[in-house]
């Protein structure tokens, strides 16, 4: 893989609340090559979409705030640009899609005034040349007849095409880096599989970085190169695919693993990982899974471990690992 | 995952039919155009045996929720019979329906909406009981409380809490235990496991087996992801734009589906293991409409084994032995 386009340094977001102190993400680190597809999975609450906003400085503060670590992109520190910087880099550099495009979506806009208002502002293209360059875009998301469907608005689009429309509006500035922040979730599984082809071919034809984030390990399996795991605010484990899912080292991975039913074969019984996701206002001293761990030990309560390397590439933060 | 004889079937749908009429508005009216039709359920066929699982898999909008308000008689058909226990459960009337709901009961998907966040567990889980006149004194609902809180996981410290005190995994737990409230024979899951994450889902699946286990229950279970319905289901049928397309045991058809949805279904999942096949799609376009659907079969247009016939005659569901039914023209 080439130069690193995306890095984050111990990156820390914690939100001041009435109730106390919220920290969502704690200390992630991680890497991005250009031209890489990064998957970042865990369950509700993890932090992975805080991650994501954080990096698009998204984040609203108050109560949001980045007390410590760094976002480097292309090598500069996106945590100090000024509002005016961050505008010039959001879609055009960075863009992002999200998981409900009802929501992210405009609906008092027709779909060429949305995707046309970015190519104007951003590219000062005229009025003509991007109608022109909309009906490309929409044409390249798969859109059928998209002269036609430019003056629609986004109710008359079903989901999967709403999806589109969001995918041709963040690839619309040619940025080379896509946050997708569970884009197949809220779509049937016929519609995911052509939302996924769409992407990944997107990213590769573009040559594009890609940041991933689903809570579906079948997803990632499928759509991205490496894997980060979160649970409870940190990166458990961080890897190549093929090496997470032949040989997972941490146990939360492990228990996530097991814990999915499967298509080819039909076990009586799953393997779940017991209890429950802590209490982010009041989360556990030590390591976060240890109180749903079954190799628990007494250091796991008191220390938090830290992530390691295990073999080239492949990381896990376990205190299983540390002795060895 | 015994097998049972033909003889103990439990629930028998045949023809179920749900049509709703969609009134436009006034200008429609005033130019005189034709109501349209939306045809939800379209004329289905199954059946649960006592203590099975019968899975009803499909996407969005392919009918499976309101076959379960169906069944449960919360809408009525439009047409169609449904037989329980070899009774004609739409003859009923209030008094006998009353009695049969004891025997069917609902877990829905949102645990957060099928609660009531006012009154406390014990509240929740005792009122069923009451309704059904199956609790005698204070002290007897409440020991009938807690064992049924053990049932499904809970402690006996929970009885006195409210809902919202209990993350969505426990709220499913609770929603279950009231279901058994009634001992029924029937459980219908409507979703009940699809907003909950991976871990939690695990532990829901593996109670709902638990519960089948000790107490013979039966379920019809809804969901849309077909490795749940793999995972629970003894027999499943698979649901597209208001018609059970296929149906059969459920090895038997994950190992070697038939129909042209079914086979674009199983294509679509992404499985997690890279060196499976990527997800893809076998199929053209989208979900057709079940509002005034073309006659003939509903996946024509998308269909990769398309025939003449396929426009004209709706496929009907043949028999192939093994249990197994498809309904399609070229197989």
């Amino acid at each position: 893989m080439g130069e690193t386009v995306l890095e984050l340094e111990d990156l820390t977001v914690r939100f001041r609340l009435k109730r106390g102190d919220l920290t969502a993400v704690n200390g992630v680190s991680f890497s991005i090559a250009r031209g890489e597809t990064f998957g970042l999975v865990g369950e509700s609450g993890s932090g992975k979409s805080v991650t994501a906003r954080a990096i698009m400085r998204l984040i609203p503060d108050p109560p949001g705030e980045i007390p410590s670590g760094r976002v480097l992109f292309e090598g500069e520190n996106v945590l100090d640009k000024s509002d005016a910087e961050m505008r010039a880099l959001r879609g055009r550099r960075i863009a992002m899609v999200f998981q409900e495009p009802m929501s992210a979506l405009n609906p008092v806009f027709t779909v060429h005034a949305q995707i046309s208002d970015a190519l104007r502002s951003n590219l000062g293209l005229s009025k003509a040349a991007a109608r022109e360059r909309v009906v490309e875009l929409l044409s390249l998301v798969g859109i059928p007849s998209p002269h036609k469907r430019l003056d629609s608005y986004v109710h008359e689009f079903s989901g999967g095409m709403r999806q589109r429309v969001m995918l041709a509006m963040a690839l619309s500035c040619n940025p080379g880096f896509l946050i997708a922040d569970e884009p197949t979730t809220a779509l049937d599984v016929t519609i995911q599989a052509t939302i996924l082809e769409l992407i990944t071919g997107m990213i590769e034809r573009l040559g594009m970085s890609l940041l991933f984030i689903t809570h579906n390990l079948g997803v990632v399996a499928h759509a991205c190169d490496k894997i980060g795991v979160m649970y409870a605010s940190h990166i458990v484990e961080l890897g190549d695919k093929r090496e997470i899912f032949a040989n997972p080292q941490h146990p939360y991975t492990i228990g996530l693993l097991n814990s999915i039913p499967r298509l080819d074969t039909q076990a009586k019984y799953l393997t779940p990982i017991e209890g429950t996701v802590c209490n982010m206002m009041a989360p556990p001293n030590g390591c976060k899974f240890h109180p749903r761990c079954a190799h628990a030990m007494a250091v796991c309560r008191e220390q938090a471990p830290r992530l390691k390397e295990l073999a080239p590439g492949h990381f896990a933060a376990c205190h299983l690992h540390e002795r060895s | 995952m015994t097998m049972h004889a033909a003889g103990d079937t439990l629930l028998d749908v045949k023809g179920l039919t749900k049509h709703f009429t969609l009134h436009g508005d006034i200008y429609s009216k005033l130019a005189g155009e034709k109501a349209q039709v939306l045809k939800a359920v379209d004329g289905i066929d199954f059946h649960v045996r006592k203590g099975e699982t019968l899975g009803l898999v499909g996407e969005s909008g392919c009918g499976k929720s309101t076959t379960a308000r169906l069944v449960s008689r919360l809408i009525e058909p439009t047409a169609g019979r449904i037989r329980l226990h070899d009774e004609d459960l739409l003859a009923f009337g209030a008094t006998r329906m009353k009695a049969a709901r004891k025997q069917i009961q609902l877990v829905f998907q949102d645990p957060y909406s099928s609660l009531n966040p006012r009154k406390t567990i014990m509240h929740i889980l005792s009122r069923p009981m009451e309704i059904h006149g199956l609790a005698g004194s204070w002290a007897d609902k409440r020991r009938k409380v807690l064992d049924l809180l053990d049932r499904v996981g809970l402690g006996a410290e929970h009885i006195d809490r409210y809902p919202h005190e209990f993350s969505g995994g426990q709220r499913q737990r609770i929603a279950i235990a009231r279901a058994l409230a009634v001992d029924p024979e029937l459980v219908i899951g409507d979703e009940p496991v699809s907003a909950l994450d991976v871990s939690i889902q695990a532990q829901m699946l593996n109670l709902f087996r638990d519960l089948q286990e000790k107490f013979g229950l039966a379920y019809l279970f809804i969901a849309h992801d077909l490795s749940v319905i793999r995972h629970i289901s003894d027999r499943v049928a698979v649901m597209y734009v208001g018609k059970i397309v296929e149906s059969g045991p459920a090895a038997a058809l994950f190992e070697d589906p038939l129909h042209p949805y079914t086979k674009a279904l199983l294509a679509a999942v992404p499985e997690a293991d890279p060196d499976k096949p990527p997800p893809r799609l076998t199929l053209q376009g989208e979900v057709s409409t079940p509002i005034d659907p073309p006659p003939g079969c509903r996946l024509c247009g998308r269909c990769p084994r398309e025939i003449r016939v396929c426009a004209e005659v709706e496929p009907p569901l043949v028999e192939l032995g093994g249990g197994r039914a498809v309904a399609c023209h070229n197989l």
